[in-house]
């Protein structure tokens, strides 16, 4: 374990000294501490090791990260794992807005509640939130799954192209073109496969399913010929 | 951009950790807002029939030793002044409107900033750091405090132009955004009797709050109002002489967090603001919900 403290260094010599962690060297086990509401802690990495921030983090942290597995230990500001590729991003408190913001894989746990536009266009990470999501969340989502096991605030999947949704709690409204979809038992085996990745305990049952009613697609399946 | 902070302690009289605390805050809040900063001090009481009027004079040395002289002949008792730079903080034994015409016949050279039994209003162009300095931010006590560090986006970058903007007796507001019907907003309250000094979007808030609160208006009661009737994109938070809130636009684009413990309350653009105060590791901390009018009150 390196131990590695932000009120002595920068967040640029951290992210440097993580960038620099090549695939076979030991240094796979990080403790960052006194992160203090610091901006872009942990971004970009490319590696796979494990990084634990105890504190409270500022935006952008855990920004498009591969491989690396980041848990936060406190609440994160706009913009966590914003364009994740691979790898997760787990935070123990609550996450602001935008949270896995245009993530393409990989997976983000926030365990308390997420903000507005929780998942905006996200185009293929495993969003789980163990509490609620803020308004328009999922906003022109392309693909991907956001999993809420509390309720989802107004406007959700405002726009949805592909991207699926499962909420457990109320929805305060739907977006423009996002429709709830049958809850098949594939639906229901892949919830409980993601809420079980994700270490979240919640009955996989109790989710009800949305996505794209498609009818604001600009071209239509039967013309794909004619583009 | 622009960058806001609050802090508001809960209960007990002025504290001297007020102003070093807010100093801290402001100065992560540089990168937000480089143009001016700004803040409002709920210092020290006026005694009874008093009150007390931030002034601020132009470029230069200003003989503010006169004008304590000016006043107390034109009406007729001692009107001590601090001076803090190019602010100075009057205690003035009669009604404020006819100070207020008084200086703005004689001393039309001067702006008047705030007024009120409590409040005290600093902004000039420059940097959290240097502002702070100019005017003994970290030897101020008070209450509660709001603080602003403006990057302009919507009107000429002045010191007439920074934040806070104080529009009414104990009032004052601070806003990280834009309102999109801030001229229509003005001309129908200046209908009503408000008085602007600028054609600042922010400066139309404060006076619309000061309107609503003028008709009887609860400092909540005044914000729901003001959900109806602003459009634009909003953080503000508020101050008055023993209450402090918060309101986002209901799209809730402009950021925002709020702390509080057993002691105090603190709102910033930022978490990084409120992780210098003494306690904040163990504040409850959450980000305030759009189109929701957070408020609190002395004990």
């Amino acid at each position: 374990m390196i131990k590695f403290d932000l009120a002595r260094s920068s967040v640029r010599e951290l992210n440097q000294r993580l960038h620099r962690v090549g695939p076979g060297d030991n240094e796979r086990h990080w403790r960052v501490v006194n992160p203090n509401g610091a901006h872009a802690i942990a971004v970009g990495l490319t590696a796979p090791i494990h990084v634990e921030i105890k504190g409270h983090v500022g935006y952008y942290c855990a920004g498009m990260n591969a491989s690396a597995e980041v848990v936060i230990d406190g609440h994160a500001g706009t913009g966590l794992a914003e364009n994740i590729m691979s790898g997760s991003v787990r935070v123990r408190g609550n996450a602001a807005q935008s949270a896995a913001a245009s993530g393409r894989g990989g997976l983000v746990v926030i365990e308390g509640d997420a903000s507005a536009r929780c998942g905006i266009s996200m185009k293929g990470v495993a969003i789980v939130v163990g509490g609620s999501v803020g308004h328009m969340s999922a906003f022109m989502g392309q693909a991907g799954t956001l999993i809420v096991c509390g309720d989802a605030g107004l406007d959700l999947g405002d726009s949805i192209y592909e991207a699926d949704i499962f909420i457990a709690g109320s929805v305060a409204s739907l977006g423009t073109d996002c429709v709830e979809k049958e809850m098949s038992p594939a639906n229901i085996d892949r919830v409980a496969g993601l809420l079980a990745h994700a270490q979240i305990a919640a009955d996989a049952r109790g989710f009800r399913r949305y996505g794209s009613a498609r009818r604001l697609y600009n071209f239509h399946i039967d013309h794909a010929a004619e583009y | 951009m622009c960058g806001i902070v609050g802090l508001f302690f809960k209960r007990g009289a002025a504290t001297p950790a007020l102003g070093p605390l807010l100093a801290r805050m402001l100065c992560q809040m540089r990168e937000r807002g480089p143009d001016s900063t700004g803040f409002a001090l709920y210092g020290d009481e006026a005694p009874a029939g008093a009150f007390k009027v931030t002034l601020r004079a132009p470029a230069g040395a200003y003989d503010w030793a006169a004008l304590e002289d000016e006043l107390a002949i034109a009406f007729l008792v001692a009107c001590p002044a601090r001076q803090y730079g190019s602010h100075a903080v009057f205690t003035i034994g009669a009604d404020p409107e006819p100070v207020f015409s008084w200086l703005a016949r004689r001393h039309s050279e001067l702006n008047i900033f705030g007024f009120g039994e409590r409040i005290e209003v600093f902004k000039d162009v420059g940097l959290p750091d240097d502002v702070g300095s100019r005017f003994e931010l970290v030897r101020r006590a008070g209450t509660h405090a709001l603080g602003h560090t403006r990057m302009a986006t919507e009107s000429a970058v002045t010191t007439e132009h920074s934040h806070p903007f104080s529009t009414g007796p104990d009032l004052c507001l601070v806003h990280n955004g834009s309102l999109s019907n801030h001229n229509r907003v003005r001309q129908s309250l200046r209908r009503e009797g408000i008085r602007f000094v600028t054609d600042n979007d922010t400066e139309v808030a404060a006076g619309y709050l000061t309107w609503r609160l003028r008709q009887g208006m609860s400092l909540t009661e005044a914000l729901e109002a003001a959900l109806a009737d602003l459009d634009g994109f909003y953080t503000f938070a508020v101050g008055t002489e023993d209450g402090f809130a918060i309101l986002r636009d209901p799209i809730a684009c402009k950021p925002a967090v709020l702390a509080e413990t057993a002691d105090w309350v603190a709102m910033a653009t930022e978490y990084r603001a409120i992780a210098t105060l003494p306690g904040a590791a163990r504040a409850e901390i959450w980000e305030p919900r759009p189109a929701t009018v957070y408020c609190w009150h002395r004990q």
